[in-house]
Order: structure tokens, then C-alpha cells, then sequence
């Protein structure tokens, strides 16, 4: 862990200013006097829903592969009549007590398809489907880009805690990225060098080097000897709290993402003691981590948590679960109306599963996600249903989700 | 040099530019190396696997011992291919070696590690210049692609197992040979072939468990797992044939167009990248169902082309290229950082391919902010642990007249002998190909 890490930035003149290009007095007009943060949480792979948050109550359940798992006693904890929390996410269960966590079922991006890679590419673009909607921006870049901001005020940026801009932040709205550092940190004289060679020769590794030596101060504040216990010590938690050390600073940018993989749980999925247990949990210390790191603007922050599809009602052949269609998706926040799980609920009986296999989706992730940016982020419904999620004027209005 | 290599190395005379294509056709023209002595194969590793489990079962080795001896093979595996980037004649193979390792992606899950080096060994080198049905058998076979993509656990629900022990398919391996390995995902297949193509697959397994079956019968086809019966994949029926009916699905999908069209696309992609003329890849899938997939016929043809030696250099080296192209550069097989540790720090950790997708292709990937400074943090680190070295002689002798004013007169102005090779490994010439 390098030493030097706070405020190294600090002397390198024209570097210095950290955040000087993001957008000061906020969202103003729109969203009045608040300051709302919005943070995303891809989970790649394709989240087991059932598993993550069991429908203890419905009449198929004990019949289902889920019960020998969820039923026993421990494994799960109380939500409602129907719902429970799998045991591994005790903090969305301490959230969701506080009104803080609102939890969406039977959820699906509009694919319909199984493959990983064109679902997350729905699910990011913010498309109908593919052949339509073209892949090559992500509807929170466009949302980011949509923004009520004041005049004269330089354009907002996103935030993606990766090596990579992922899709879903990809477009025009300028996004930095960041992730946790092995090396010691390049000497200003040297990143000035490079910096000029780079403007001569290759104006876009200039602008990405600019950009990569100015975030490095903040995203890596730690407190020295201070470790967390070994939950928190997962990569997805330690992104977290650099997520949120970003986006807690007064002048930080206000919209992020981060995504997590390794919820293809093909073989031995291990719901509440194996692997996907650990990811939840994993997933959950990552929840509390935000939490912790967004507490003085927890009051205006949502952190919204979707996956590209669920799994299938049925184990395969190997105790794991394929490629399904709906699934959970989860808002975090002390601005979301938390406290109870909102679904239209399909039931698991067979005849009521999609294609007689798959959870049937009965909520479209776009509405929620348009709920959110209208109620948090004060985003004009119109643009939602044109620009933002093309297409999507069909769609119901929720509302009441946040606020 | 860079589209088709790793690089310059110093002590060898830079070819001149009209003889740069004869080079590589020379390359390719090689016969492929088949013994390894010094590396484990797939028998190796298994029965390793097997001792280590064992130990583990009598209580002499924790579980978290058999993870790191994983891991050290692993380590073992990058070590020998960097030692081999140094040292290699024939560049070019190891950069397709990279590509078709990436096109059948396998990764350190589910206990696949140790079999991803022997899978390069026995099923990519052997192959990748042969028939891309031979190719795609030998990969979608291996004990890697078996273990990594569940196959291995699926069973046919009425096969001899089946029935005594109701467990089921498993659609993993299935899905990716479509999507990813052959037709891609616009290729024209349903759900159905999916499920069929799963079906066809039980039976091809690696047991990796402990029981008392001999080594020589753990890995192949296990009938007693089979999915019995004739099977339909894109509309053709398949009769029962055992092992062999996984081959005549594969041969069928390896000459349909929509393989040959995914298969050049995909090589374009990643030797060419996205400023490649349209025509390059329609002309290379076309010569691909001529010659009923000759992947030496179209890889010729790919470093022959006009378009591959005049689409500028805009892509982005990954990771694993300038940590190798570092190595080769510097003459030193054993680089500082450890090749393990900068890869992870870049973003493209060995064997940790984030999905069965592959690693990223687009042109500026890894350009990102934060990638651009790791690489130069790195780069740093590099320039601190090598002894010295003249960067601006080494500059000299490994580009030759590519290298550009700016970059010359940066390196000659540098403050110190560290910081010019700094700038030289992170130079734009260095950086992108």
C-alpha cells in the first residue's frame, strides 16, 4: 500500500485541482436545494434472485430446488408474507428495517435471449433490444448528459470504479475511471514529460493520462493500520468504499458504476454456504460499505444493484442453475421509500414460469431505473422514454419509489 | 513487428520493410513446436491434481494449500511464456497463440487453471494453423474448456448415470461453442440448439474427484453420461454415434458461414482492430469456406494483405503484449515486476479472464485514465529494477525509422537513464500496434 497516497497530487500545478472540472452547484433547478448521488451496481453473470431474496411464501416453494437450502431454519431473514432475505445479506436486512431498501421481483431487462454479453449489452444500453437500439452507448452516460446543471457550468462527469469505462457509462458524457493501485505512484516530473510527448504525438492517451494522474489522490485514502475485518476485505468492498469516498466529496462526481462479476453459478451454486453465498455476502459487505462511506449524504444517495437476467427455477445437471430470465434488482438509500419489496409476483408454479423454465419477469428494469432518475434525479419523463430508454414510452410509470 | 509480434529485440537486425511479409510467411511456414518436455501435459496436471487431493483427504494438506499449489502452476505457466517471448524466432506464433487461447477462452475457475497451459500445448499450438474444425474439436474436448464450462458435471438425463443418480445437463459449454466459438451470437441458433448442442456434449467429462477410476480413463468420453439418442442442431438430425456425434455437429459448425464469417471478423479484430477495411474480413471469410476453414490459408492471407500493413497503429498493445513486448525488449526473461503482478495491476490478470467473452478488443480498451496510469506506474517500476540500460541506443536499434521526432528528442532529454526508458516503454510507438 503506497504511503504517500493522500494529496500527492497536490503539487503538480496544473494537475491539482481534482475535481475542479465537475459540476459545483449541483443539480439546482430541478432537484431544488438537494444534491442527489446515484450510484449503479452491475452484478455480472446473472444474480440467482430466487435465492438472493426466496419467496418463502409462495405455494410452489417447497416444491422448488430452492427449499432444501431456504427453508431451513437460519437460512433466510424475515421480509414479508411471501419474501425473505437470504442470510448472507445482513446489512440489506438492517437497511431494509430502516426504510432504506426497497427490493424489486420478478424484474428483466427487455432480453429475452441467454446470452451473457448481449444481455448485459441490453441491460446497459438501456435498449429494447439489440438490432434496434445499436450497442455503442449506456443509458447512464445518456442519463449523466441529461442532467439540469447551471450555465456556465462545465458538463457533469460519471465515475467507474474499473480499469475500463463499462457500457453502461459509455458515451458522450465524460466519465473517469478509477481502481485500486499496485504500484507505487509515477513522480510528476515524469507524468509532465510523458504528458508532453503524448500531446505532440497521441491526444488521447494525453487526455487519459491527464485524467488518470488527477484521481489517484482521493480514490486511495486509506487509513493506515486501520484494515477492515475479512468480510470487507473483498475486492467489491473495497471498491465500494472507494465509490464512495469519491462521491461523498463536496465537489466529487455525483453519478457511478461499478460491477462485480461471478454470479454465473453453473455448477454447485451453494445458495446459502457455498459460492454464491460468499458473493452475496461479498455483495452485502460492499452495501454496508456505502453505508458507512455515503453516511453524510446518505439522506440524498440511492445506490441501485441489477444484474443482466436470473437464473432458472430448476437446478441443472450439476446443482447450479443456467441462464434464467427474471430476477431481483435492489435500491439502496436514504433517499429510496425502502422498507418492502415491490412485485407483481408470476408464482413459481410450472405453468406460470417463462417458457416453462425461467421466473417470469412482470417488471421491466427500465421502469424502475426511470423512476429513479425522474424522482432522484429530477430527469424529465419525456427524455426518459425517448433518449435515455429509447422506445420505452409503452412502459407503465412507477412511481413513488424514491423521494 | 508490433501487428504480428511482440516486438523488437535489440540484438536482431530490423528486418527491412519489403521483406517484413516474407519474414512472417517464413514464420508461419515453421512446423509447429509439439514436445515440451520442461511443461506439464493434461495427464501431468491431472494426476498431480489427483496426489494433491489425496493428501488433502488424509488430512496432510489444507484446502487452502491445494489452491496455492494451483496458483503456482499458474505463476510456473506465465513465467515460461514470458521466458518464451524473450526467446522466441517465431513471434507471430505466440502472438496467435495469444488469440486463439482468447478466442477459446478458458479461465482459473472451477479448478480449470492448471489445465489452461496444457490446453495451449495440446490443442491451440497443434491446431491453429490447421483445419479450425480440428481446432475447435481439440479445444471444446480439453479437460480446461470441460472443466471450466461445467461440462464435465453435465449428464444426460437418461444416460446409465442419469437415471441412477437424476442429475442433468448443463447448458454452459453448450451456449459459448455457439456464441462465442463458432456462429456468434447473431449466427442463427435457438434455445433448442442450445439444449440439443448440450445433449449432444454429456459425456465429455474430466474426473477430477477422488475415486479409485485409473487416470487413463478420466478424461474423454464416459458413455454411461451420454445423452442417448438422435439429436437436432440447426435443423440436421444427428444419429447416436457415441463420441462421434459431438464430432459431426462441430464439423458441421465449424464449415457453416456464420463461423467463418465470426472466426476472420474476430482475427481482424484483434490483429487489424476497427480501422481494418470491411473487405479485409469479408475476403478472409470467404477464403475460409473455400478452403473449408484452413486456418493457415487465412492467416497467410491476413499478414499478406495491402489493408494489414496500412491501417495505422490505433490499437492499444493489452497488457499481456507489453509486458511481454517489455521482456523481449529489454532482453530479460525474468522482468521486475513479476509478469503476474503487473498483468493483475493492468487490469488482465493471467488466467482470470472476467468472462468465457474474452479479454476486451476494441481499439482503445485498455486507454482509459486509469489504465494509462498503471502502465506508466509500471513502466516506472520496470525502469527501476533494470540495470542500466541506454534507452536511447535500445530505441534506436529496436525502431529503427518508426521511431518519431517527439519520442527521440523526449528520450534524449530525459533526466535521468530510469525516466528515458520510462518514456521509451510508454512511448506511443511502444504503446499501441
Amino acid at each position: 500500500m503506497p504511503s504517500n497516497a493522500i494529496g500527492r497530487r497536490a503539487a503538480l500545478g496544473g494537475l491539482s485541482a481534482l475535481f475542479a472540472w465537475s459540476f459545483a452547484p449541483r443539480l439546482s433547478s430541478a432537484a431544488g436545494a438537494r444534491d442527489p448521488r446515484l450510484l449503479v451496481l452491475v452484478l455480472r453473470g446473472g444474480l440467482d434472485g430466487l435465492a438472493a431474496v426466496p419467496a418463502l411464501g409462495d405455494p410452489d416453494f417447497d416444491a422448488s430446488r430452492l427449499a432444501p437450502e431456504l427453508r431451513a431454519a437460519g437460512a433466510t431473514l424475515p421480509l414479508d408474507a411471501t419474501f425473505a432475505l437470504n442470510r448472507n445479506l445482513p446489512a440489506l436486512h438492517a437497511m431494509y428495517t430502516a426504510r432504506e431498501a426497497l427490493l424489486v421481483h420478478a424484474v428483466a431487462s427487455p432480453y429475452r435471449s441467454r446470452s451473457h454479453f448481449d444481455g448485459q449489452a441490453v441491460l446497459e444500453a438501456g435498449v429494447p433490444d439489440l438490432v434496434h437500439g445499436g450497442r455503442s452507448t449506456g443509458w447512464l452516460s445518456r442519463a449523466l448528459s441529461a442532467l439540469p446543471r447551471g450555465e456556465r457550468l462545465p458538463p457533469p462527469r460519471g465515475l467507474a470504479i474499473s480499469s475500463t469505462v463499462p457500457l453502461i457509462l459509455q458515451g458522450q458524457a465524460p466519465i473517469e475511471t478509477w481502481q485500486r493501485q499496485a504500484f507505487r505512484y509515477a513522480d510528476d516530473d515524469t507524468i509532465a514529460r510523458l504528458l508532453d510527448l503524448y500531446e505532440a504525438r497521441d491526444p488521447t492517451l494525453a487526455e487519459a493520462l491527464r485524467r488518470g494522474a488527477g484521481l489517484d489522490g482521493v480514490g486511495m485514502r486509506e487509513v493506515e493500520g486501520d484494515e477492515p475485518p475479512a468480510a470487507m476485505r473483498s475486492d467489491f468492498a473495497a471498491d465500494a468504499r472507494a465509490a464512495a469516498r469519491f462521491m461523498a466529496l463536496p465537489d466529487g462526481p455525483r453519478i457511478g458504476a461499478i460491477s462485480y462479476g461471478g454470479w454465473d453459478t453453473h455448477a454447485n451454486q451453494g445458495s446459502v454456504d457455498g459460492q454464491l453465498a460468499r458473493n452475496l455476502a461479498a455483495l452485502d459487505a460492499a452495501l454496508a460499505a456505502l453505508r458507512e462511506g455515503l453516511a453524510p449524504v446518505w439522506r440524498e444517495t440511492v445506490v441501485a444493484v441489477i444484474t443482466e437476467f436470473g437464473r432458472t427455477v430448476r437446478m441443472n445437471g450439476s446443482r447450479g442453475t443456467d441462464h434464467g430470465v427474471g430476477t431481483v434488482a435492489l435500491l439502496i438509500g436514504g433517499a429510496v421509500r425502502g422498507g418492502r419489496v415491490l412485485a407483481d409476483w408470476p408464482g413459481l408454479a410450472p405453468a406460470r414460469l417463462f417458457e416453462g423454465r425461467d421466473l417470469a419477469p412482470t417488471t421491466d428494469i427500465r421502469q424502475v431505473m426511470q423512476a429513479v432518475l425522474a424522482e432522484h434525479l429530477g430527469l424529465d419523463p419525456r427524455r426518459l422514454s425517448n433518449e435515455i430508454f429509447p422506445a420505452s414510452a409503452n412502459l407503465p410509470r412507477l412511481r413513488g419509489l424514491v423521494g | 513487428m508490433f501487428r504480428f509480434g511482440l516486438g523488437p529485440r535489440p540484438d536482431e537486425a530490423l528486418p527491412r520493410p519489403a521483406e517484413a511479409r516474407d519474414a512472417l510467411l517464413g514464420q508461419l511456414a515453421r512446423p509447429p513446436q509439439t514436445a515440451w518436455p520442461d511443461m506439464p501435459s493434461s495427464a501431468d496436471t491431472l494426476r498431480r491434481h489427483i496426489e494433491v487431493m489425496t493428501e488433502m483427504s488424509a488430512g496432510r494438506q489444507q484446502a487452502g494449500d491445494v489452491a496455492r499449489v494451483g496458483r503456482n502452476v499458474m505463476v510456473l505457466e506465465l513465467q515460461h511464456r514470458v521466458r518464451l517471448a524473450v526467446a522466441t524466432e517465431t513471434p507471430l506464433i505466440e502472438r496467435l497463440v495469444l488469440h486463439w487461447a482468447n478466442h477459446f477462452t478458458t479461465a482459473a475457475a472451477n479448478r480449470a487453471g492448471p489445465f489452461i497451459g496444457p490446453m495451449e500445448r495440446e490443442a491451440i499450438r497443434p491446431n491453429m494453423l490447421g483445419r479450425f474444425e480440428a481446432l475447435l474439436v481439440a479445444c471444446t474436448t480439453h479437460p480446461a474448456m470441460l472443466i471450466y464450462l461445467d461440462n464435465r458435471s453435465s449428464i444426460g438425463p437418461n444416460s446409465a448415470i442419469g437415471q441412477r443418480r437424476r442429475r442433468g445437463l448443463n447448458e454452459n459449454l453448450a451456449r459459448e461453442v455457439l456464441e462465442l466459438h463458432t456462429l456468434g451470437v447473431d449466427g442463427g441458433y435457438t434455445q433448442q440448439d442450445v439444449v440439443e448442442l448440450a445433449k449432444v456434449l454429456t459425456g465429455w467429462t474430466v474426473r477430477i474427484d477422488l475415486s479409485d477410476v485409473p487416470l487413463d480413463r478420466r478424461i474423454g468420453f464416459e458413455p454411461t453420461m451420454h445423452e442417448p439418442g438422435p439429436k437436432t442442431i440447426l435443423g440436421r438430425r444427428y444419429a447416436e454415434d457415441g463420441p462421434g456425434q459431438l464430432r459431426a455437429v462441430l464439423r458441421d459448425l465449424a464449415r457453416h458461414p456464420s463461423t467463418a464469417r465470426h472466426v476472420t471478423r474476430r482475427m481482424v479484430r484483434h490483429f487489424v482492430g476497427e480501422g481494418a477495411p470491411p473487405a479485409l474480413a469479408t475476403e478472409l471469410a470467404a477464403l475460409f469456406r473455400r478452403t473449408e476453414g484452413d486456418l493457415g490459408a487465412v492467416t497467410r492471407a491476413l499478414v499478406s494483405h495491402e489493408a494489414a500493413w496500412t491501417t495505422p497503429a490505433a490499437k492499444m498493445r493489452p497488457p499481456v503484449e507489453l509486458v511481454m513486448g517489455a521482456a523481449r525488449v529489454l532482453g530479460n526473461p525474468a522482468p521486475r515486476p513479476p509478469a503476474q503482478r503487473a498483468l493483475a495491476a493492468m487490469g488482465q490478470t493471467w488466467n482470470l479472464t472476467p468472462s468465457p467473452a474474452g479479454w476486451p478488443e476494441e481499439d482503445d480498451a485498455w486507454a482509459s485514465p486509469e489504465a494509462v496510469k498503471t502502465r506508466l506506474d509500471w513502466a516506472i517500476e520496470v525502469a527501476g529494477t533494470t540495470a542500466r540500460v541506454d534507452a536511447r541506443a535500445l530505441a534506436e536499434a529496436a525502431f529503427g525509422d518508426a521511431l518519431s521526432t517527439e519520442t527521440r528528442r523526449a528520450l534524449a532529454r530525459a533526466a535521468s537513464g530510469g525516466q528515458a526508458l520510462t518514456l521509451m516503454l510508454m512511448c506511443p510507438e511502444f504503446q499501441r500496434r
